[in-house]
This record gives C-alpha cells, structure tokens and sequence, in this order.
C-alpha cells in the first residue's frame, strides 16, 4: 500500500516539475508547481512526517503559491516566447546538469550519518518534531528566523526605494 | 477490522457526510433568505411548499436546467477547473470533523467521523488554504476586469486574515496539547459549558478574532468584497452561470458550516453538553448516541444564525479599513492572545 502510493504520488510530483518547465504560460507554471509541492507534501505524510506534511500544504501549496498566482495575475504576465537558446547552452548546458546532478547524488550516496527514513506506519509526533526544534537545535533555528527577518527588511527597503517620485505606474 | 469492512464503512460515512452537509448547504441557503426577509421586513420565500421549505430543491432544480454558458474567450482549462476546486475544498475539509460521541458503533469504530486524524486542526486549515484556488483561478480565467479584481481582491484578503486565524487557534492548541480535533474537545468538556475554552480557558479574545477571520477566510458580509455587487457585479463568479456558478454558492455555504464546526470545536465544547454532569448519562444506547449529535447541530446551527445575522446588520468594510483591520489589529491581538496564554499555561 505504502509503495502503490509512493510511486503514484512521486510520479506526480515529477510530471508536475516536468509540466512547470515544459508549460509557456506563467500561470500553468505555477499551478505545476502546486501540484509538485502537495505530492511532495503526501510523500513526507508517507515517511511519517505529518507536521512536516501538513506544514508544507499550508505554508508552501496554500500560502506562498497564493503570491506566485497573485503576482501573475497581477502582472498578467503573457505567454514566454519560445526560442531555441543559444547553441553554447545546448552543447555545454545539457552536460553540465548531468554532471552537477552525478556529483550531488554520489555525495548524498555516501555521506555518513544521514540516516534513512523508511515507507512505514510509524509517525513522528509533532511533540518529538518540537523538542527536536526548539531544544536541541534551538540556536540554529533563532539564526535562520533572524535570517528570514533581515531578508524581510532587505525586500521591504528595496520595495520602498522603487515606490519614490519619478518611477511613475505604466 | 479487514481492510475490505474498513472501506466499505468509509464509503458508507462519506456518502451519508456528503449527503447531509448538501442537504445542510441547501437549507442553510433558505434559513439566511429566510431571516435576512425578516431583518428587512418582509417574509422572505414562502411560496414553494409550507413556510416555503421546498424552495432550496426549486432553487437547485432551476440551477440545473439553466442553460450553461461558456464565454468565448475565457481560458477553458482553468475555467472549468476553478469551481471544481472550491467546492471540492469545501466538502473535503468536513472529512476531520468528529460531530459526536467517540467509539459508538459496531467493533468500537467511530460512526461519527470520517476520519480520527493526529492533525486534524492542521488539515482543516491546509484544505481552506487550498480553496483560496478555486477563487483566484475563477477570475483569472474568465478574462474580465471584474472576475480579476475580485479575485485579486480574495487572494490578498485571504492571506492576510489566514495569519490571523491560525494564530488566534494557538491559544487553544496550547491548552490541549494537541491538534487532534477529539482531544481538543475532550480537555474542555469536562465540566460542561464553564470549561469550554471560551468562558473557562479565558480564550474569548481568540474567539472573537476567529470570529471575524472566518468571516473574511468564507468571503461573508461584512467582509465580502471580493463579490461586492455594487462595485464589481459580482465578482470571481460575474462570468460564471447556472451549475457552475452554483457549485460557488454551495461552496461558499459549506465552508460557512465548516467554519461553524470548527468554531463548535474549538471554542464551544463539541458534541458534548453545556449542562456536563448535571444531566444523567442517557441508558438507552440510541439516545446515548444521537444527544450530542444534537448538541453539535444546535452550536453549529446557532453559529450560521449569527452569520446571517451580521450579514442582515453590518455595511460592508472599504478596502483599505479591511486590510488596517486585518494586519494592525487581529494580527497583534491574536501574538498578544498567544503569549497570555502561555504565561499563564507555564505559571499557573
């Protein structure tokens, strides 16, 4: 049962990635995108990890995938237009990828004490999630919040700039 | 259990669910046509049957006769996709809600919840945050000014009044110590209604935030301007006709009465009595089982009466006042909510 719906959700979410590059319309683009980030929030539910499940559907299919269709929309962006890319992207590019994806997947492979996560029953409270976060890595996860903190600063005070006299609305 | 028995009760819970949550939807649709009549002085439908009670399948049997229209130049996929999701949004999140007593039923199941999930609460939310979708979707692909200014409108009001609304459910997950929808109403039951988290647990500021989140996460007066008619005819649904259009309405009255369900949950003790243990445990095993479905019924019934009511009374919100309000005050409300209650959890 575990595995049915491992591959039928992981199938998804790579014809989802697939369908995010292959679609010209922005707003296709995005909502493959949301297709992605909900099956990939089934296969975390299939490892147990609930509260990571649930987290992902609210935070990144239903809050910040909200944004992206309301920046489309907003914008109206049109259709890309298509061209054939430049010949050194196509002659360099397409190796590179398999290269770059070769060497993180051989580091991944064989670096210790990653542990495994098995397809099981078992489920992660968000009790154990929570003493994970806030008390053994408390300091790394105060750093990131302050990191997220400045970015928000940072992307306010640009926003802030553009919103001065002389850059009137089109 | 087999597995074979497990489905097929599961089958048989979501089909009567289903069922009855329609049937609610419909009946919720004439109970505010109804008041709202009364608010404003005059008697609303009563032609269709006795005090009008067979106008919602009239109303239900014209929508499906209507002739349906597709524009020509609306963007199709989408067009015919954005209804689908929200009704279907709507109806799923009922799947966690537990509307009577545990552990009733044959082999000791639960005959009155689809499904007992860890995270129910975090379900709820994740499956309302995904219905913002069939919203945004609708007036995006209709291709008209209106359809998109409502539906930009609904995008940003929705995000913003979700914050609010998960932060002022803090309070009482932190009481429980759980996000299971059952444990939630247990802890609070215990001594009927002086114990529910609204009078007991001191969580009544919560309560009222959610209160007026809800209204704007279910796009009701006074918060409806994502279909403001007088300034958008209509809104996300302008272009949308007969079924379709109707699958929004349903929508919209589902999430009302999920809302309402939560709302009971949470805050007003559940299925269980407000009387606690005053009144003797009923013997009859009928009774022992049908009673707090009543319970629940009436808490979620008097929840839409309120809905209605505000809709009958309050103007609708400008723009600017509705994000002001939204961001300047429940936001800091809700973090301050948060933090009292967990002062007094940690030094009571």
């Amino acid at each position: 049962m575990h595995l049915i719906l491992f591959f039928l959700f992981a199938g998804f979410c790579l014809a989802g990635a697939i369908n995010l590059l292959l679609q010209s319309h922005p707003i296709n683009s995005a909502l493959s995108l949301i297709v992605v980030m909900t099956s990939l929030a089934v296969l975390y539910l299939l490892l147990g990890a609930e509260f990571l499940a649930a987290a992902q559907i609210i935070v990144y299919a239903g809050a910040i995938m909200v944004l992206f269709t309301f920046v489309v929309m907003l914008l109206n962006a049109g259709r890309e237009e298509r061209t054939l890319g430049s010949r050194a992207a196509r002659i360099v590019g397409f190796p590179a990828v398999v290269a770059i994806l070769g060497v993180v997947a051989t580091i991944i492979l064989h670096a210790q004490g990653l542990g495994t996560a098995a397809l099981s029953q078992g489920i992660t409270s968000t009790e154990d999630l929570s003493r994970v976060l806030f008390h053994d890595l408390l300091l790394p996860f105060e750093v990131t919040s302050v990191l997220i903190l400045i970015a928000i600063l940072g992307a306010v005070a640009l926003a802030r700039r553009g919103d001065g006299e002389g850059t009137a609305q089109k | 259990m087999t597995i074979f028995e497990f489905f097929l009760w599961s089958l048989l819970k979501v089909a009567v669910v289903t069922v009855v949550l329609l049937l609610g939807v419909a009946y919720t649709v004439l109970l505010e046509r109804k008041l709202v009549g009364h608010i404003q002085n005059r008697w609303g439908p009563s032609r269709v049957g006795p005090f009008g009670l067979l106008q919602p399948l009239v109303d239900g049997a014209k929508s499906f006769l209507k002739e349906d229209l597709i524009p020509t130049s609306v963007y199709k996929p989408l067009y015919l996709l954005a209804p689908l999701i929200s009704l279907g949004c709507a109806l799923i999140s009922i799947a966690v809600v537990p509307f009577g007593a545990p552990n009733i039923g044959p082999k000791g199941m639960d005959l009155f919840q689809i499904s007992d999930v860890n995270i129910g609460l975090l379900v709820l939310l994740g499956v309302t945050s995904i219905g913002v979708y069939g919203i945004a979707l609708a007036g995006w692909s209709s291709n008209n000014k209106y359809s998109l200014l409502g539906a930009l409108r609904s995008s940003a009001q929705m995000i913003s009044y979700e914050l609010a609304l998960g932060l002022s459910l803090v309070g009482v997950v932190l009481r429980a110590g759980s996000f299971n929808l059952r444990t939630i109403v247990e802890q609070q039951a215990t001594k009927g209604i002086v114990t529910w988290n609204i009078f007991g647990g001191f969580q009544f500021l919560a309560f009222f935030i959610y209160l007026m989140a809800a209204y704007a996460e279910t796009n009701r007066s006074p918060f409806d301007l994502p279909e403001a008619e007088s300034e958008l005819t209509g809104g996300y649904h302008t272009e949308y006709s007969s079924m379709k259009f109707a699958m929004f309405f349903m929508a919209e009255y589902a999430n009302m009465i999920t809302v309402g369900c939560v709302a009971t949950l949470l805050f007003l003790g559940g299925w269980t009595s407000p009387f606690g243990d005053l009144i003797p445990q009923p013997q009859n095993i009928l009774v022992h089982a049908l009673v707090p479905v009543f319970w629940f019924v009436a808490k979620v019934f008097c929840f839409l009466f309120l809905y209605v009511w505000v809709r009958g009374t309050l103007p609708r919100f400008r723009y600017d006042q509705l994000m002001n309000f939204g961001w300047r005050i429940l936001m800091p409300l809700a973090i301050l909510n948060i933090v009292g209650t967990s002062l007094w959890l940690a030094y009571r």
